[in-house]
């Protein structure tokens, strides 16, 4: 299986390619990505010598222009399309059926990866993307057990690609306006979710400290616990009289365990998620996942290299998420 | 354009579960005593209720057909397993106007037009003249997507008939899991349908009270009541044909109403906005999405 990794700088693009990835996905600095935040990001003469990087050491670089093209101003997708093309882009993950009918159009030779945020989550809607616009390879959505991924894949003719590390949408990504109902901004209209600009803490009458979104108290903290960034779903909230974690626990996803069932289930490609990481956290995790996933094929032990996985999420705390039926 | 035809009034699929009973009362309400043109129904949210509600629509179609509504089926935005996919293929080839909510029914829609819903992520003028060249006839823009961006492509996609969301809870995400089996302690795939008990959804308040979100099943939705205050006369300038009002537990008969009385000139924007208030709504107005900002906010919309 080919492990994909993020990266949001040059730099953890070559720690990536450098700690063993075997693609390395990226985008360019505007709301044309999904990861629009400030100080990431590659502009078109950095992404030349990062894939001409990339390349050296046998590591593809994907350009994902995922976010859903604005009204009026298309041309900044689709120049954003031409412009990975022209940087060497090995393929380009995108959502939007304008942005896919340019790439197919203008760009026939340059490979189409179908981003998690189309949300194509049957085999007749992968269908649609494969046969309309020649996409080669589908990032699922996270709505699968991995029973489920093993039976899609008999039913499709292309390559599927699944999240096995980091944050973990709960919500189906690309059908959440969730962030804009509280700030105005969200994936699919900016390329951000729960956006730091919206972001305040505020200490209560009782010393307690309140993560805010958008002035909504997401989450809340005794005094001395440390307080976490208040991404929407991930939140306290209270219903029928209970507080509690509405819609996620703030766990993220690890689906090590199940790397050996995703090779069974004829995933082509294994992403991790993080392209806000730094290169450190970024060589680490990707260094750890080359050692189980060739633990995997090899029949090593890669015990070590799991146990390492472990500590590096928020709070400790993981996940196998939809992977598992009973996460539902 | 949209000319000088009065702008028309359509009332969107129930996105709550709702027994067959009630459902067919209120569609036969709705055929009676409602100023509507067009009535969208069908389960769009979760496929485990369709069992209980399938039986509903071949009455409720008969009666509101009969009473000169336009029926149009609105189908499923998120289905995932196989009996659901063979449903949405066999309402595809069913000979009545249908709604789609997922890219998956385009190919099976080839041969005949449809209505793109606003669960589908169109947002730009390219992808809605992509889905017109397959048979797009009508759209419901995502209703995240703000009145500028809405004019933007009604006016280079003039073919297709624009339908504003204009009232109700905000749908705003969709899930694999469902909200209202983990609140009750069960799971999607053993629900015991727990989402019944609350036929606007079941109310999500922040930790220090404060009203916020509503849970539906697998979806989530806005706790403020949506609505749109514009005049016949901006919605034209706008490219807009049509005013989706999504169904809730309030009398929908007087909603729609005030909303016909409105487009007619009977009544100003401050009167619609007084009345809607003094009806039991799932929550408090709120309309800043039409002009790009926090949904849940209530602005001062340019008059």
């Amino acid at each position: 299986m080919e492990l994909v990794c993020p990266a949001g700088t040059p730099a953890a693009l070559r720690a990536a390619a450098d700690a063993g990835a075997d693609a390395i996905y990226c985008g360019f600095a505007d709301e044309t990505n999904a990861r629009n935040f400030p100080g990431l990001n590659f502009s078109p003469e950095e992404l030349s010598v990062s894939v001409a990087y990339a390349h050296e050491r046998g590591a593809k670089v994907l350009v994902a222009i995922n976010t859903f093209a604005q009204a009026g101003s298309t041309d900044l997708w689709t120049k954003a399309v031409d412009n990975a093309a022209a940087c060497g882009a090995d393929a380009i993950i995108a959502a939007d059926i304008a942005v896919l009918d340019h790439a197919a159009t203008r760009h026939p030779d340059v490979r189409l990866h179908l981003s998690v945020q189309a949300a194509a989550n049957t085999p007749e809607a992968i269908r649609f993307y494969t046969e309309t616009f020649g996409v080669r390879r589908v990032v699922l959505p996270r709505v699968f057990s991995v029973n489920e991924i093993a039976a899609l894949n008999r039913e499709i003719d292309v390559e599927t690609e699944v999240f096995v590390f980091g944050g973990l949408c709960v919500m189906t990504e690309g059908r959440c306006s969730l962030s804009s109902y509280a700030t105005g901004k969200s994936p699919n209209l900016t390329g951000v979710c729960s956006p730091p600009d919206h972001v305040d803490y505020a200490e209560d009458e009782t010393g307690r400290m309140k993560a805010r979104l958008g002035g909504f108290t997401i989450d809340c903290f005794e005094r001395g616990e440390p307080a976490g960034y208040p991404t929407l779903c991930k939140g306290r909230f209270s219903a029928m009289g209970h507080s509690g974690y509405l819609f996620e626990d703030p766990v993220s996803l690890n689906a090590f365990e199940l790397l050996e069932e995703l090779a069974k289930a004829g995933v082509t490609a294994l992403k991790i998620e993080g392209r806000q990481r730094g290169k450190a956290y970024i060589a680490s995790v990707v260094s750890a996942f080359r050692k189980a996933v060739d633990g995997l094929s090899g029949g090593a032990d890669a015990s070590a290299a799991i146990s390492a996985l472990k500590a590096m999420s928020e709070g400790g705390q993981q996940t196998t998420g939809s992977y598992r039926k009973t996460w539902r | 354009m949209a000319g000088a035809s009065p702008i028309e009034l359509a009332l969107g699929p129930c996105l709550f579960n709702w027994s067959a009973d009630r459902l067919l009362d209120f569609y036969k309400q709705i055929a009676a005593e409602a100023p509507v043109d067009r009535v969208y129904l069908g389960e769009v949210v979760c496929g485990k209720r369709m069992p209980y509600n399938d039986p509903v629509w071949p009455d409720a179609i008969a009666v509101l057909t009969s009473a000169g509504k336009e029926v149009v089926l609105s189908t499923l935005a998120q289905p995932v397993n196989k009996r659901e996919r063979d449903i949405l293929a066999q309402q595809a080839a069913y000979d009545m106007p249908i709604e789609i909510n997922d890219m998956s029914m385009v190919p099976a829609c080839r041969d005949r037009t449809f209505t793109a819903g606003p669960f589908l992520n169109i947002y730009n003028e390219a992808s809605l003249g992509f889905l017109t060249n397959r048979g797009a006839v009508s759209w419901c823009p995502p209703v995240e997507l703000p009145l500028a961006s809405i004019q933007k492509i009604a006016a280079l996609v003039p073919e297709v008939d624009v339908e504003l969301f204009a009232f109700g809870r905000l749908p705003l995400a969709l899930s694999s899991r469902c909200y209202h089996a983990r609140a009750h302690g069960l799971r999607k795939d053993s629900c015991q349908f727990v989402c019944e008990k609350d036929p606007d959804g079941m109310d999500i308040a922040t930790l220090d009270g404060t009203r916020f979100l509503a849970a539906n099943g697998i979806q989530t939705l806005s706790d403020a009541c949506h609505y749109s205050g514009l005049s016949s006369g901006q919605l034209k300038a706008t490219g807009i044909r049509r005013l989706r009002l999504s169904p809730h537990s309030l009398g929908m008969v007087e909603v729609l109403t005030e909303f016909r009385t409105f487009l007619d000139g009977g009544i100003d924007a401050q009167e619609l906005e007084a009345r809607l208030t003094a009806m039991n709504l799932p929550g408090p107005l709120c309309n800043a999405y039409l002009s790009g900002d926090p949904g849940w906010k209530k602005t001062a919309l340019p008059a």
